[in-house]
């Protein structure tokens, strides 16, 4: 009995000892923390993925009080959650949100096994980055993808995938967070972070080769050859063209398309765009919106390349 | 005789020198001769000729375009037809001077006698005449990596060169180009080497030879016989013994410490057979780098050999001239088949550092099918330079950069021991050399983030 009470004595004497010293050093060393970090953190969507250029949610919090302290949340973006959350945390700190517009990433190439040549036989480490440090790859395109899955294997959120027909990327624009994972492995630059835009409508140049124009179309049937008929096209100067590759800017694009149907080799594309039925008659042409196929990709001419297009539509459907 | 050798790791790949007894022949013109601007380690050249310029063998058509860097010269005589992007070694598209053939018309400076010049006979040469004339020469490190000659000659001043190592090697399998000019010009070389030992101001020159060429290391011992400044050295067999760090152990058993460190820290100027006879011809004949001796070799091809050929040409021209390419799967490298790097296109030509083509067929083609690590250690007893190749691997491949960095992967000489050694057949130089190139360009972006830094706190 004498036994059991000492033992309880002296362990209750050594926990009420440590629980003095615990609450004195808790007082003592104790460090503040703006209890809106914590509250604002709750908000963001917790996928600590970095898109936002922060280590991880809890960091982006922080900037976030940071930056409401000074004044303004400019220039602060969770991509994954999008305005949606940024107008929730712009809420809880009674700031006004700054104005985004969703951004999705899209792969710049087409360059698809038919249509791009393989002229030799890649035989070693199989990631994009290994490849493009040795050599231009199994293709005569010194610029197009590679397609051994880098931007895979880097997407957190399961929204990129590789076609085993195209042997290219293909982004599933409904789970992309536009976190901007994939820019950064791709070793070729390829995927770009475009605004969403109208109805998720977009026209880009689906080709990053800057080779003159005779070579890029030797290598590949869909490249960009430089032109110019683009930019002669375009009537609100959205189109530039630099070292010998067109680049439409997403913010003076009005959609109009009209560089769709002009460019020769098929390289700009538009997407999400409603489906023309192939008849000529004009009542045929008016808009139908697309809902099975709202990922289709197509052009509008009645060439093989297009037929290409289609086919990969049906394969999606 | 005890035959001297380095001391750690090293692998013993099959010879294959199928065209070691085959004299050298001169190599058709080309029609049309390509120069890449970029033939050598740093800075490209700056051409200095424009569209339908005549030009004639041994013409400059493209000045050296910073410190280090290495002016080119016409192999051919001719027309300028383009400067034009042209695919290079790696399958990238890089600036190249195309000069379009016509006759074969020489530069009047260049002496075309075969008369031997010794460095007795020119007292007029003093070093800083040689480094001067090897620089305007666009000479540079013909043994494969094609550093500017003239860099090696001026040491930095903190380091005193004490010997120059002539590197007659020639450790990779099939290559013979070194073997066949150590034959047919061995007096020009010895000459040359005189040169060097008088460019950078030593007493001592070595010549190391491994001993599968023993008609080599008898020509050399008899023609220098008389003189105790020249030492041949016979070695004994293994790869990489050409490697610049394994040379300077093998032959004057020094150790040069891990990187920035380079073999003058130790007192040697190591220089390749090939450099030496470039460096003879530069100074004593007047006649700058436009041609080098090539194997072209594989055990399919139907006639190889050892060329003279003038650079520019295609490597598709001179398979041709051998009999074409074989059937079947092929994988043409340019070096030899431990470190030469395939080509995408037969189109490339010819550069300074093509020592050999060489074609791989059917199985020899084609990797093995790579298997899990059983953790035997191969690897590391192979490494030359004391490294792990499999850790070394695995961090590439995790990215793992700074413990990369603390693994000493910037002292891998990319000589391919360890892959050739594992059992598994891992890719791991690929998975190393990824690394290696990453790291060096974090230490790189460190060093120039610290000098700005250095003149900012100055300014």
């Amino acid at each position: 009995m004498n036994f059991i009470l000492s033992a309880v004595l002296v362990l209750g004497a050594i926990g009420l000892i440590a629980a003095v010293v615990l609450y004195a050093c808790s007082k003592k060393f104790a460090v503040y923390e703006d209890p809106r970090i914590g509250q604002v953190q709750e908000v963001l969507p917790g996928a600590n993925c970095g898109g936002c250029g922060f280590a991880g949610c809890a960091d982006m919090a922080g900037a976030l009080v940071k930056a409401c302290d000074g004044g303004s949340l400019e220039g602060l973006l969770c991509p994954v959650g999008g305005q949606a959350v940024m107008d929730q945390v712009a809420d809880l700190l009674g700031m006004a949100a700054a104005n985004s517009e969703p951004l999705v990433a899209v792969v710049r190439c087409y360059g698809t096994c038919e249509l791009r040549p393989r002229v030799a036989e890649y035989d070693g480490l199989m990631t994009c980055s290994a490849v493009n440090a040795t050599g231009r790859g199994e293709t005569g395109c010194g610029y197009g993808c590679l397609g051994c899955g880098d931007c895979v294997s880097a997407c957190n959120f399961d929204a990129i995938k590789m076609n085993p027909e195209t042997g290219l990327p293909e982004v599933d624009e409904d789970k992309c967070t536009s976190c901007g994972a994939c820019v950064k492995a791709c070793p070729r630059h390829i995927i770009e972070l475009r605004k969403k835009g109208p109805k998720n409508r977009r026209v880009y140049v689906r080709c990053v080769n800057k080779d003159k124009g005779a070579v890029a179309r030797k290598n590949c049937k869909v490249a960009c050859i430089g032109c110019g008929k683009c930019e002669k096209v375009c009537k609100f100067d959205a189109i530039t063209i630099e070292n010998n590759l067109s680049y439409i800017d997403p913010n003076k694009c009005r959609l109009c398309t009209k560089c769709v149907d002009e460019c020769p080799t098929g390289a700009i594309v538009k997407v999400n765009f409603p489906v023309r039925k192939p008849k000529p008659a004009p009542a045929a042409e008016e808009a139908k919106p697309a809902t099975a196929t709202a990922t289709a990709q197509t052009t509008a001419k009645e060439e093989p390349k297009t037929v290409n297009s289609n086919d990969k539509e049906e394969a999606k459907a | 005789m005890k035959l001297h050798t380095f001391r750690i790791g090293g692998v013993h790949p099959d010879d294959h020198k199928l065209t070691a007894e085959i004299p050298t022949k001169k190599a058709e013109l080309p029609k049309k001769a390509i120069f890449p601007l970029s033939q050598h380690i740093g800075a490209p050249a700056k051409p200095v000729v424009k569209r339908g310029d005549k030009v004639k063998v041994g013409t400059l058509i493209a000045e050296a375009g910073g410190f280090v860097s290495a002016p080119i010269f016409s192999s051919v005589s001719g027309t300028v037809e383009k400067i034009d992007n042209v695919i290079d070694a790696t399958g990238y598209l890089k600036p190249a001077i195309i000069v379009n053939v016509d006759g074969d018309e020489w530069e009047e400076s260049i002496d075309r006698s075969d008369k031997l010049e010794t460095v007795e006979s020119h007292p007029e040469l003093t070093p800083e005449e040689i480094i001067s004339r090897v620089k305007n020469a666009g000479v540079t490190g013909m043994g494969g990596a094609g550093f500017p000659t003239f860099i090696k000659l001026t040491p930095p001043p903190t380091t005193k060169a004490e010997c120059v190592i002539i590197n007659g090697v020639e450790c990779e399998p099939y290559i013979t180009a070194d073997y066949r000019l150590m034959l047919e010009h061995t007096d020009e070389i010895i000459q040359g080497l005189y040169l060097l030992m008088k460019a950078v101001k030593v007493e001592k020159g070595y010549i190391g030879i491994e001993d599968n060429k023993p008609k080599a290391i008898e020509i050399f011992e008899q023609k220098t016989a008389g003189d105790p400044r020249i030492e041949i050295v016979p070695l004994k067999k293994k790869y990489p013994q050409g490697g610049e760090k394994q040379l300077v152990d093998a032959v004057i058993n020094r150790q040069v410490p891990a990187p920035p460190a380079i073999p003058v820290n130790v007192g040697a100027i190591v220089q390749n057979v090939g450099t030496a006879f470039a460096v003879y011809q530069a100074v004593m004949k007047n006649k700058p780098l436009f041609e080098r001796y090539t194997t072209v070799t594989g055990l399919q091809v139907k006639n190889p050999g050892n060329f003279l050929v003038r650079m520019g040409t295609t490597f598709g021209q001179l398979i041709d001239y051998c009999g074409g390419l074989p059937e079947g799967d092929n994988k043409v490298l340019a070096g030899g088949p431990m470190m030469g790097k395939s080509v995408a296109s037969l189109d490339v030509p010819v550069c300074k550092g093509t020592n050999s083509i060489t074609v791989l067929t059917g199985a020899d083609a084609h990797r093995k099918k790579v298997q899990n690590c059983i953790r035997c250690g191969k690897c590391v007893s192979a490494c030359p330079m004391g490294l792990e190749p499999y850790l070394l691997a695995t961090l590439s491949a995790a990215q793992e950069w700074e413990r990369l960095e603390s693994e000493d992967v910037t002292s891998c000489i990319s000589c391919g021991s360890c892959q050739f050694t594992c059992p598994a057949h891992r890719p791991l130089l690929d998975n190393i050399t990824f690394g290696k190139g990453h790291v060096m360009g974090i230490i790189k972006a460190r060093i120039a983030k610290a000098k700005a830094e250095a003149a900012k706190a100055k300014a």
